[in-house]
């Protein structure tokens, strides 16, 4: 035994103790981890941008006198019906099968005593949704589960999905658990089997293909509804420029934020890009198409305040999407049911398997007995508050900074805490005038 | 019968009248002439009205279809009858990409050949093609009938469920999780119905077929099964 003394036990920065435990796990189970939500890692984001607020040079409104709108118009386009909304805050695709009917409904009521619109998902239209919701957006998906010319023509718009920001370039899954009779009925597909869903349409390929889609969608329903295109955060320039041009009246955008019921964690945490790299590149490209403004922008992916907000219309979106947030509002992985989740071998505010169908919050679950406890008209109304703070506080920031509308929000109203995200949000870094990437010479 | 001359009112002026047809009408019999390849040609129709396209038509005519029996004397482009829920589609000459894709009832007639993924997604459709259909044909076909009286080119009824698929010809692959199954009574029967519908009752026997359907062994993750991915 030498007297001198041991070298500490050191931790891998590459095989950490969670790398190695997923190693471990695969090799005992052979399949890849299954989980719902978005990426968990650390990316740049909202966070890493402030406001300038109001200064000699420009003056602020009046908090509790001054008024600062945040009404938003969709589709105004080609629709003959484009969409009002009260607040540039809408609820994004979430299917029934990944949720409970109750769960679609608390959307439905929620949504529209706050003004806004709620959005179908991978599994048709539901009358929990269609009756609860005063302006509801049909999902048009690859899967085609559910589609019918009735839902499309009792829609308020129609949303064309090529992909979402959790897993842009892939497919659906619903796994067996979920299946139970109703949504297997809806689904035209027998009870407790697997649901892949295609990552491509069936009836198109591209662009040009996608043009006349668009059309085929907008003769079927009299050229009345507003038809969205949804990508998710891959090439946004190209993408954008490209719905612009299939003739999508509303583009929407989804970041690696976005949340999926449920995918690969691989595909999850390695495809895609953050929400923050991708609005500019895409109002960039409604720019130069002279379409910004006319085409209008929502994004999503990791919107949780009302300063994200914020900070997304700044960048030139039109309004925002929420899914994540929003069943966070309506009670799920809320620390009040901590014993159960501990059950399910997780935590509060961790909790992910939501593919398993076990959520003890009764949110994504088929269980009849898990969504007896979700009471669809208190979450309806916990999520009305949650929509309501959050638009109070985007109009707080609006106002700080001279705006009376959220839609004046500028660029040059944000910098940036981080190098990167001055190069991604095309902002300068806090206390310079530099935008790495785009005034080179600094 | 109403005559409706594409060439000089329009796409929009003919989707919207035929549209306003829903209900009763005593406006039964409608003729479409020059088509000349316009896409979404009586789109969204919804009453049990027949039309007759005298032409070729291109992406998407009869989508979406509910009620009405649409015959194409020509051929048809990409998606012809996509979504179809009820109704009767009849096309003399061939079929593009993607006839018949993910519809959900009714009967699609195609007297010539189909091109690639015939059937795609298909959810209670029936089609019945005269002739050979392309490759990839059936993929993910949920339910409904697939009847081809010729040959069937690769990867036919890929990751396939419930649909049931009847080939007369050679088949030139199976897909992912398809196979030849056993030909009973019942399908004898279905078949025979089958072809009467499609008007093919005169050109094959259902004795002459074979039937294809989803092995079931995709229908639960398995990663032992990983290479048929």
């Amino acid at each position: 035994m030498s007297d001198f003394p041991h070298t500490p036990p050191r931790y891998s920065a590459t095989f950490t103790p969670a790398v190695n435990a997923e190693i471990r796990r695969a090799a005992a189970s052979g399949i890849y981890d299954i989980r719902g939500g978005g990426t968990k890692r650390h990316l740049p984001h909202f966070d890493d941008l402030l406001f300038l607020g109001a200064s000699i040079s420009r003056y602020p409104l009046e908090g509790y006198r001054e008024k600062c709108a945040t009404d938003v118009w969709l589709g105004t386009r080609f629709a003959k019906k484009p969409i009002h909304l009260d607040i540039p805050v809408t609820i994004a695709g979430m299917s029934f099968g990944a949720l409970s009917g109750p769960a679609k409904e608390a959307l439905g009521r929620g949504a529209s005593e706050a003004g806004t619109s709620t959005t179908t998902g991978d599994g048709g239209m539901t009358e929990e949704e269609r009756g609860h919701s005063r302006t509801l957006v049909y999902q048009y998906l690859p899967s085609r589960y559910g589609m019918n010319p009735d839902d499309l023509r009792r829609a308020d718009a129609i949303e064309v999905v090529v992909g979402q920001g959790a897993k842009p370039g892939g497919g659906g899954m619903l796994l067996g658990q979920k299946i139970s009779d109703r949504v297997a009925m809806m689904r035209n597909l027998p009870k407790g089997i697997d649901q892949r869903s295609a990552c491509r349409h069936p009836d198109w390929t591209g662009p040009d293909d996608l043009e006349i889609k668009i059309m085929e969608l907008r003769e079927i329903t009299d050229w009345e509804k507003p038809i969205y295109v949804k990508v998710g955060g891959a090439r946004p320039y190209y993408d954008t420029a490209l719905a612009v041009k299939a003739g999508a009246d509303v583009v929407v955008l989804d970041g690696m934020q976005g949340g999926t019921a449920a995918t690969q964690d691989v595909f999850i945490e390695h495809v895609g890009m953050p929400i923050l790299a991708c609005i500019p590149l895409a109002v960039k490209a409604l720019q130069d198409l002279g379409m910004h403004r006319k085409v209008q922008l929502i994004v999503s992916g990791g919107i949780r305040t009302g300063a994200d907000v914020a900070k997304a219309m700044a960048l030139g979106a039109d309004a925002v999407a929420i899914g994540t947030a929003a069943l966070i509002a309506l009670g799920d992985n809320d620390p009040k049911l901590e014993a159960e989740y501990q059950k399910l071998q997780t935590t509060a505010d961790a909790y992910d398997d939501w593919h398993e169908g076990k959520d003890p919050a009764g949110i994504t679950t088929q269980d009849p007995e898990l969504f007896k406890r979700f009471d669809p008209v208190l979450g309806g109304r916990r999520l009305k508050n949650y929509l309501k703070v959050m638009t109070l506080e985007a109009q707080t920031i609006a106002r700080a900074c001279g705006k009376n509308h959220l839609h004046n929000l500028e660029p040059e109203d944000l910098c940036s805490l981080t190098i990167e995200a001055a190069a991604m949000a095309g902002v300068p870094l806090a206390g310079t005038s530099w935008i790495p990437g785009r005034n080179a010479g600094y | 019968m109403q005559k409706f001359d594409l060439a000089a009112d329009g796409l929009r002026q003919l989707n919207a009248t035929l549209h306003s047809l829903k209900g009763k009408t005593n406006m039964t019999a409608w003729e479409i002439v020059n088509p000349k390849g316009a896409h979404a040609i009586a789109a969204g129709v919804d009453a049990p009205v027949e039309i007759t396209v005298r032409g070729s038509t291109g992406y998407y005519c009869a989508g979406m279809n509910k009620q009405a029996t649409i015959r194409i004397k020509g051929s048809a482009g990409p998606g012809v009858a996509e979504n179809m829920m009820s109704g009767t589609v009849i096309i003399d000459g061939n079929a593009s990409q993607y006839a018949g894709a993910t519809g959900r009832g009714g009967l699609l007639v195609i007297k010539g050949n189909a091109s690639s993924r015939c059937g795609v997604s298909m959810k209670g459709i029936d089609i019945v093609v005269h002739g050979n259909i392309g490759h990839m044909s059936a993929f993910m076909a949920q339910s409904g009938n697939l009847v081809v009286l010729g040959d069937a080119g690769d990867a036919l009824g890929d990751s396939l469920y419930e649909a049931r698929l009847f080939v007369r010809g050679s088949v030139k692959s199976l897909g992912a999780d398809c196979i030849e199954k056993e030909m009973r009574p019942e399908h004898l029967a279905l078949l025979a119905e089958l072809l009467k519908r499609g008007e093919a009752d005169g050109k094959a026997k259902p004795e002459e077929f074979k039937r294809y359907g989803s092995a079931r062994k995709l229908y639960n993750f398995n990663i032992d099964n990983a290479a048929a991915y």
